[in-house]
């Protein structure tokens, strides 16, 4: 197989606050080859955007301190100059974010916006590609909402257009963070049927972060899912879904309410919340809220182990109580 | 039966623009003891509709009884003590709470306003709905800030039932929380109302959420049902092609999964 588009090894985040360092990511490593999809999922506070902002030295750069290696391309994003980055933030990766309408500029027409991403382009030629973008997207008038103002979209409309923009430079890996956890239901499908297409029509590859395991089924290839800062089980998604080998995922798996299970029956909940980054778990991460935790599992991290194509990083993994 | 609307109506007025209607007559009951769960997408009205059965907004036509009784016949004794026997819970439990009272004042507040409890029994009481919905007592003097979505959202049930109310309206309860802290929720939801014996109206989006929980299902969109029955016979055989359409739309994984296989 040839190299990787996106090869994460090893990336860590650390905060450095008031003379307190905490570590919100710690050695994530996984990889996204061209046109492929990842999914990255987790509960919120479990560093899945971090992990994703990080690809690009988005977090603030005076208090967050990354290490590892990101190879995009083959070059190492991590430590590229201004203009190095400039060249991978949008042209070789783009981001969706969860939230469309605090993501847009809410005093500038959306065709001013997307027209900001387009700086190749002459000024006369502008509006056309910006419509030409707007109606890749789906949006049904595509003229007039170049000219509207975000607030006088819906939610769909407005991750529609942030959809435009990142596509603007044709860019090989589309992050799409939580891009429809406000969106509704049949809104949600419409937009992600939208990337998957997009994805395809350009051969860009798309990274996912979502805490909704039902939209990755079906729709994305691998699955990496996240808990305090790590990756503790990753693999392609119709066996990680299928045959969860962490704890963690299962307790995920098991909390989401199905259509045809029966009426009233309980479900089954992860006790406990996710640790604060200054508070991780000294042995396995997960190990306070296992329901099979063991005690070595409180005193030492657990390897990652590799098998059939998937990661787990859990004492247990292997063993019959798992 | 316990709530029995009839073809209930609210209207938006702005000067100088046309009227917005929300909710264009919407007709159901409730029996007394059960849940029913009212699904659309945002703007088809459901809030509205459970603002005007809470009284947060005046209907502009139509016909709310209680236990029997003409909520718009009502003196202002009659009102409040309707008032206090409908309680809502709403979407951003962060939001619905006061951010400069601690857990302990905004339970507090509420059973002295409405005198629940004698002065003396007060801080008792507050131990015991916070027991009640599954909160340590170490939350007692926390501000809402100090809190997880999923602890406010319990103190948002804790400050309704404070007031023992027959009927809770959950507005889109879980939507905001992650996935192990909805199924928390929600099993909360459900050990309430049987244990409390106490009837329910769910609004959600999430047609999988309301199918857990609730025994009748309406199907609401730009401002009517266009589907009511019963949940296994809407969920089921649905009539209506936007209630099919909304059941297509969930993301369930095990569909996905066999679909692609």
């Amino acid at each position: 197989m040839s190299a990787p588009l996106l090869q994460v090894e090893k990336l860590a985040v650390t905060f450095r606050q008031e003379g307190v360092e905490t570590t919100p990511v710690r050695s994530v490593s996984f990889a996204i080859h061209a046109g492929g999809r990842v999914a990255v999922v987790g509960e919120s506070g479990c560093g899945k955007s971090l992990t994703a902002m990080s690809l690009t030295r988005l977090p603030p750069t005076d208090r967050a301190q990354l290490s590892g290696k990101v190879l995009f391309d083959g070059t190492d994003t991590l430590t590229l100059n201004r203009d190095g980055l400039a060249r991978v933030r949008g042209h070789g990766i783009a981001y969706v974010f969860q939230d469309p309408s605090a993501s847009l500029n809410p005093v500038m027409r959306v065709r001013d916006q997307i027209a900001e991403c387009l700086p190749g382009v002459r000024r006369a030629e502008r509006l056309a590609a910006t419509v030409r973008l707007l109606t890749q997207t789906g949006l049904p008038d595509p003229a007039r909402a170049a000219n509207a103002y975000p607030c006088e979209l819906s939610g769909g409309q407005q991750q529609r257009v942030m959809l435009a923009m990142a596509l603007a430079a044709r860019p090989k890996l589309l992050v799409a963070d939580e891009p429809t956890t406000a969106l509704d239901v049949t809104t949600q499908r419409h937009v992600l049927d939208l990337i998957d297409s997009l994805a395809d029509a350009c051969q860009m590859a798309v990274l996912l972060i979502t805490h909704n395991l039902g939209i990755v089924a079906g729709r994305m290839s691998r699955i990496s899912v996240m808990y305090a800062g790590q990756i503790v089980e990753s693999g392609a998604v119709a066996s990680v879904l299928t045959q969860p080998r962490h704890p963690y995922t299962r307790g995920l798996l098991a909390a989401v309410p199905l259509l045809d299970a029966p009426r009233n029956a309980p479900l089954r909940d992860i006790p406990g919340t996710v640790p604060s980054p200054d508070a991780w778990p000294a042995g396995c991460a997960f190990a306070p809220r296992c329901p099979a935790a063991q005690p070595r599992c409180h005193n030492l991290p657990p390897p990652e182990t590799e098998s059939d194509g998937r990661q787990c990083r859990c004492w247990l993994e292997g063993t019959a109580c798992c | 039966m316990l709530l029995n609307v009839q073809d209930l109506r609210v209207t938006y007025r702005t000067p100088g623009q046309k009227p917005v209607e929300a909710v264009r007559g919407v007709s159901f009951g409730v029996d007394t003891g059960g849940a029913f769960g009212i699904v659309g997408e945002s703007g088809c009205g459901k809030s509205s509709l459970a603002r005007t059965i809470i009284g947060l907004q005046p209907a502009a036509a139509g016909v709310l009884r209680f236990e029997g009784h003409d909520t718009g016949q009502m003196d202002a004794a009659a009102f409040t003590r309707y008032r206090r026997a409908v309680q809502m819970v709403f979407q951003d439990a962060a939001g619905s709470l006061n951010p400069r009272m601690t857990v302990r004042q905004t339970v507090e507040e509420v059973l002295c306003v409405h005198r629940m409890c004698p002065p003396g029994k007060i801080t008792g009481r507050v131990s015991e709905l916070l027991d009640r919905v599954g909160l340590p007592e170490t939350v007692l003097d926390a501000y809402p800030r100090e809190l997880s979505g999923g602890q406010c959202q319990r103190v948002s049930f804790a400050r309704c039932l404070a007031l023992e109310p027959r009927l809770i309206i959950a507005d889109e309860p879980v939507s905001a929380l992650d996935v192990s802290v909805q199924a928390r929720i929600l099993n909360l939801v459900r050990t309430l109302q049987k244990e409390l014996d106490l009837t329910l109206i769910l609004i959600s989006h999430d047609l999988a959420v309301v199918r857990n929980i609730c025994d009748h299902v309406a199907v609401m969109r730009a401002g009517v049902f266009v589907e009511n029955g019963k949940a296994s016979e809407v969920f089921d055989a649905p009539q209506h092609p936007y209630t099919r359409e909304l059941l297509a739309a969930i993301p369930d994984i095990a569909r996905s999964l066999s679909r692609n296989q």
